[in-house]
């Protein structure tokens, strides 16, 4: 009697490990899949020491240095105007190169938004990467400080390549346009403060 | 740039120097081979900062301090 549950117990319970094997892999595989892709991890093959096993180094404070390597890079390239703006609103307005008619809001990883200065109408929302095709640490995104200074470099050196390069959208298609008219009042209001400042 | 560090030297030399310049010269063009854009940031005589994308050593100002290498742009979401 003892010895037919015992057997029994044994039997059902490698049926359970047989059946829930399939899902514990794949959700241990997905798990690690999203570590990389937010590079929390650095993945190691250490093939040649123990199989093919994966060794996975977790740095949280990776990212964060990155982004702060990538604030002083944008700092010491835009001017000290821009650089306020960036760290205060947390984006930059540059111009377009036919002069003040136009200009453009850079978001970090998110479109590069266009608008009339003196009106205030959105005009479109240009799509833009940068992605690192070799991946070096998991994920194909720059920092944000970093995403930030290639589309001013960009919009700087070469405006139209760069347009031409990106998706066109109409306004509204990824950033909210009332989130941008109220940055658009928070950056009239910062203006203003730094003009009564300076006087 | 590189994702998950940010900012990399990649190289540093004086130009005037024949063996320092044939090394910048060798990590320009392997950049620009693995397809990364080169830009040098700039200032004007008025004071504004610019940049501009360089295709070749030849491109890059004698002065300049130094040439930031990031990745490609390519359209985003559609």
């Amino acid at each position: 009697m003892l010895l037919g549950l015992a057997t029994a117990a044994l039997v059902l319970g490698a049926l359970v490990w047989e059946l829930s094997r399939p899902r514990l892999t794949a959700g241990v595989a997905r798990a690690r899949t999203r570590a990389r892709e937010h590079g929390l991890f650095s993945v190691r093959d250490l093939r040649g020491t123990r199989g093919s096993a994966l060794e996975l180094d977790y740095d949280p404070g990776r990212e964060r240095r990155a982004e702060q390597r990538a604030r002083e890079l944008l700092r010491s390239c835009v001017n000290e105007r821009e650089w306020a703006m960036y760290r205060d609103l947390g984006f930059l307005r540059v111009y377009g190169r036919a002069g003040e008619r136009y200009a453009y809001l850079i978001y970090p990883h998110k479109p590069i938004v266009s608008y009339v200065p003196c009106t205030g109408a959105l005009l479109s929302e240009y799509c833009v990467a940068f992605p690192d095709h070799s991946r070096p640490y998991g994920s194909a995104r720059l920092p944000a400080s970093d995403d930030v200074l290639a589309k001013w470099m960009a919009l700087r050196a070469d405006e139209r390549r760069l347009i031409a390069d990106a998706n066109m959208h109409l306004p509204g298609r990824q950033v909210d346009p009332e989130r941008v008219r109220r940055d658009l009042q928070r950056l009239a209001r910062w203006e203003r403060e730094r003009i009564t400042c300076a006087a | 740039m590189k994702p998950g560090h940010g900012e990399i030297v990649l190289a540093e030399g004086d130009v005037e120097v024949a063996e320092e310049e044939r090394a910048l010269i060798e990590a320009f063009r392997r950049e620009l081979d693995a397809g990364m854009w080169a830009a040098v940031p700039t200032q004007t005589t008025d004071g504004r900062r610019e940049a501009e994308l360089v295709k070749s050593f030849a491109e890059v100002p004698r002065d300049a301090e130094r040439v930031i290498f990031f990745p490609r742009a390519a359209g985003g979401s559609r």
